[in-house]
């Protein structure tokens, strides 16, 4: 069922959000594919209640009814909040993050908090503690990462919408890999209080659901100027769902010169070009741009993110929350056993690689160099949207792959996020929406604006999703 | 100063001071948690505080208007733009892993202080937030972490190597106190941490041109200990040096009961604190509306403050000095003005007041001295009812009950007497009653007067009005 449907049969009465939130727990029990951290029977069906109760407070708000699941990185108050790590595997924070408080009074119900990456770090979900997800397509694959969970669970139909992060792709990519609609907001359009950081100057939370129509109503609940968000920007609130309807006119859209060069398979490239003609179809002029930079934001990116990581990541001590290691003489043993144990081996990799491109030394060659590498991709952006309104580019290299492939070459893995990663440098939103089936597994391609033009990208998504069937698969 | 007067056994001592305050502000740098001394051990910690997973940190501007303060008050520049770094290091009373203080683009820099005409460069002063307190004392097994000042808005006020000596140390210490009181940027309490010193030292021989290797001495918390911890190492140093020895770059502890200081750790153990820009918090641009709206709302400071006093109440150098040394005496001093002779409370303020509240070792604030029962006696002083002998024994009652000095003079019946005849009788009294005296001095011998005037007093217990008995002896000796 997708989300409009969802909603509006609780808008009409016809279900109430209690029979909602049971058709939707029925579905999450069945799970096979480990989508799940920690579901909350009791609490989602106390809040359905409430919801029920107050019908017409809540009959208007944008997500009215529906059953949510959230990424495991979004602090739920007094719920369990582990992040995909053994580190907060019992962790109950005492306060609700802006999302979560946005997205309950906007009318949804959480039914389960989404098995992730560890601390977000990974394109597979794979490093989670919790053990991996399956592809919904095909128990073998990944659903890609580090929002696998929660995309997973869209796109085995157990709720319509779900929230995610995106630092270097990890809505898009697991979108693109679960056939569903997935997107990364402006850095700044939705708080990132109470989400667990990962890089701080990239994390942005965004929605996931089948299609643009879904993802728009779930912005609208989760967009909000916070105060306690020092990053957070201060803008005039849209409605998505309502811009949905306006009209387009013919765009400009960029194509980037050469873009096969960069090791694309050769399935996603069948898909891109079919959905190229889609948007000449719809009216718009795609324009060949020069983006030669692009490739150089993985080198970027795999220096910041790190060095972010290493610095957020030291609270994880022993001495406050979470895990703590039982084997301690003394202070420095308390945080190597604790910090040993807690951690799986993608985030301490992350975390040696972060502490050591700051450290004195080496902070210029590598630190400095990607923030320049950083600022240079921003200021091409910048030029290209001059000439251009959007872009228009695949999600991923390639489709689902297997579990285990990774951990024999890194490289690859990090080059997974090669298309996803620049939106991310530059904080500008980007949306991807399945394009094609390649193999009977689903395609993404991806559509990136300029800063805070999300109503542009979701209202093209869904005049591409009113001529095509593509976000109708399912598994 | 000569620079000679600052050697010691020819060597030049070089210092730097880096003074932390604790700014005056409603509620923490970076969170809503209230920023308050002396409250119950983690009764002011938010969530930021504690460094939990998912929160973020919120400036305060209050503490970016007392950054500000000090920049106008010391001319510095101020900031354009500032930007918050993190300093990465692991501590249990430091729950984020790391400090967000400034590096790079500090809110002041490039500021002066004129110390007794010397004029001290401030490298710069920049915001960062104050750690929490570990305690191992409590339980056997245990340490404990207080983190009421987890988060509490520091100035970090760096200065150049400029200060030649220990004494002239103390002088700049002084100078700082008295600015930041003087402008409510803190309370200055050192004793309660409110301000504490580390000092970069290193000795030269007078004609070199480079500095000796430093050594930094952290946690020193009082002006006192600050010379001597200063001197201590001074002398170390040379001992060393001469020794053949070479002064190796460390991080040394001064320990005021034995008087010493000692290495905590040498530059190889030092830290890497990874310094980077804070992402969490954006540069924050300072506008010159800003600047100028705090500099227009400013209070005095103290040069100012004495040349006014210079003016208003024709007070000289040294009494407008001593007067506006702290703000809350030059306060007493003008509140007192309002309604007595300026010159002769500001004689009494530097005198007797003075030396009770050295004496006594507190300030004027937590003295029983008002400026109420100080107006009382300076008024009784005035009009003659006491005499300055009588008064200083007045000033001691109100130090001691607070009382207002009409009544203390009433209830101890301690008027002078200027009863011209009952003086006149007690005068001739003393005269009968040392005859041999009288005798004396009329055949030649001056001095005996002063006798006459000690026996009177003695006899009237002080309250005689000196003025009437001088008047009087006169008369009767000649007659």
């Amino acid at each position: 069922m997708n989300f409009k449907t969802q909603r509006e049969k609780f808008r009409s009465k016809s279900i109430s959000a209690k029979e909602a939130v049971q058709e939707t727990i029925k579905r999450a029990k069945t799970d096979k594919l480990n989508i799940f951290i920690n579901c909350f029977e009791s609490e989602a069906l106390s809040k359905a209640e409430h919801i029920d109760n107050n019908f017409a407070k809540f009959k208007d708000q944008p997500l009215s009814g529906v059953p949510i699941a959230h990424k495991d990185i979004f602090c739920t108050k007094d719920l369990i909040t582990t992040c995909g790590s053994r580190m907060l595997k019992d962790f109950k924070p005492p306060y609700d993050s802006t999302v979560i408080d946005n997205c309950n009074n906007a009318g949804s119900i959480m039914i389960a908090k989404t098995n992730m990456d560890e601390f977000a770090m990974g394109s597979s979900n794979e490093t989670s503690f919790f053990g991996p997800v399956s592809n919904p397509w095909s128990e073998n694959l990944v659903p890609g990462g580090s929002s696998g969970g929660s995309a997973a669970c869209v796109a085995a139909d157990i709720t319509c919408i779900s929230t995610g992060t995106d630092t270097g792709g990890s809505i898009r990519q697991p979108a693109a890999l679960c056939g569903i609609t997935g997107m990364k907001p402006t850095y700044g359009l939705v708080s990132r209080w109470g989400m667990i950081a990962f890089c701080s100057s990239m994390d942005q939370a965004g929605p996931f659901s089948k299609d643009a129509f879904g993802c728009a109503a779930l912005l609208d609940a989760m967009a909000s100027y916070d105060l306690k968000d020092s990053t957070c920007s201060k803008r005039k609130k849209i409605c998505y769902e309502k811009s949905l309807n306006d009209n387009l006119g013919n765009l400009k859209i960029g194509v980037i010169k050469n873009i096969e060069d960069l090791g694309i398979h050769k399935n996603i490239l069948n898909s891109y070009e079919t959905s190229k003609t889609v948007l000449q179809g719809l009216g718009h002029e795609l324009k060949e741009i020069d983006f030669s930079e692009l490739s150089s934001g993985i080198c970027s990116y795999y220096v910041i993110a790190p060095a972010e990581c290493s610095s957020n990541l030291s609270r994880f001590d022993g001495v406050k929350f979470g895990h703590r290691s039982a084997k301690q003489k003394d202070i420095s043993e308390l945080y190597m056993q604790t910090r040993s144990e807690g951690f799986g081996d993608e985030v301490k990799k992350r975390i040696l690689i972060g502490t050591h491109v700051l450290s004195a030394g080496f902070y210029d060659a590598y630190y400095l160099k990607a923030q320049k590498v950083r600022r240079n991709i921003k200021n091409k952006f910048e030029e290209i949207f001059k000439d251009v309104d959007l872009i228009f580019m695949p999600t991923t290299l390639d489709q689902a792959f297997e579990k285990n492939r990774e951990s024999s070459d890194p490289n690859r893995m990090y080059k997974e996020d090669l298309l996803t990663i620049p939106a991310n440098l530059a904080g500008l939103p980007a949306i991807s929406f399945p394009n094609g089936l390649k193999n009977n597994l689903p395609t993404g391609g991806q559509l990136v604006g300029n800063y805070f033009s999300e109503s542009l990208l979701l209202n093209i998504t869904n005049k591409i999703q009113e001529v095509t069937d593509w976000h109708k698969m399912t598994p | 100063m000569a620079q000679n007067d600052t050697l010691v056994k020819g060597w030049q001592p070089v210092i730097g001071l880096e003074v932390h305050v604790q700014l005056l502000t409603n509620t923490k740098l970076f969170s809503p948690a209230r920023n308050n001394f002396g409250e119950d051990a983690n009764t002011l910690v938010d969530l930021i505080d504690m460094g939990l997973p998912g929160v973020l940190p919120v400036m305060n501007e209050e503490a970016m208007r007392q950054g500000i303060k000090f920049g106008l008050a010391t001319s510095a520049k101020i900031a354009k733009t500032m930007i918050f770094d993190r300093k990465n290091y692991f501590y249990p009373d430091l729950p984020k892993g790391y400090q967000i203080t400034q590096l790079h683009f500090p809110i002041v820099r490039d500021g002066i202080v004129d110390v007794d005409g010397k004029k001290i460069r401030i490298h710069q002063a920049h915001l960062e937030e104050d750690a929490g307190k570990s305690m191992h004392d409590q339980y056997d097994s245990k340490s404990t972490i207080d983190l009421n000042r987890s988060g509490v808005p520091l100035l970090e006020i760096v200065s150049e190597p400029d200060i030649r000596s220990a004494a002239e140390a103390v002088n700049y210490l002084k100078k700082i106190h008295q600015i930041i009181t003087y402008l409510d940027i803190s309370d200055g309490n050192m004793s309660q941490g409110s301000m504490r010193c580390d000092a970069n030292v290193s000795i030269m021989r007078p004609d070199s041109k480079e500095f000796g290797t430093r050594a930094e001495i952290k946690n020193i918390n009082s002006f006192k200990f600050v010379e001597k911890a200063i001197n201590f190492e001074v002398k170390r140093q040379i001992k060393c040096l001469e020794g053949g020895e070479t002064v190796e770059q460390e991080t040394r502890l001064y320990d005021s009961t034995k008087d010493e200081t000692r290495s905590m750790r040498t530059k190889e153990f030092a830290n890497d604190y990874r310094y980077f820009p804070c992402p969490d918090l954006v540069p924050i641009n300072i506008s010159s509306e800003l600047i100028k709206d705090i500099s227009n709302n400013m209070d005095e400071l103290p040069e100012e403050k004495e040349q006014r006093f210079r003016k208003v109440y024709k007070l000289d150098d040294y009494e407008a000095k001593v007067i506006c040394a702290e703000r809350q005496t030059a306060n007493f001093f003008e509140e007192v003005s309002k309604n007595c002779d300026p010159k002769l409370s500001a004689k009494w303020i530097i005198g007797e007041v003075n030396a009770l509240l050295n004496k006594n070792n507190i300030s004027l604030g937590n003295s029983k001295i008002t400026p109420d029962n100080f107006s009382s006696l300076m008024a009784k002083i005035n009009d003659g009812t006491i005499s300055g002998k009588i008064a200083k024994e007045v000033l001691e009652e109100i130090w001691s009950t607070g009382k207002n000095a009409e009544k203390i003079i009433k209830s101890k019946g301690l008027e002078q007497i200027s009863d011209e005849a009952e003086l006149e009788s007690i005068t001739q009294s003393v005269l009968d009653n040392n005859s041999r005296q009288v005798e004396a001095y009329k055949s030649g011998k001056d001095k005996l007067f002063g006798f006459f005037v000690g026996q009177v007093m003695k006899e009237t217990q002080g309250k005689a009005n000196p003025k009437s008995i001088n008047e009087i002896l006169k008369r009767l000796l000649s007659g």
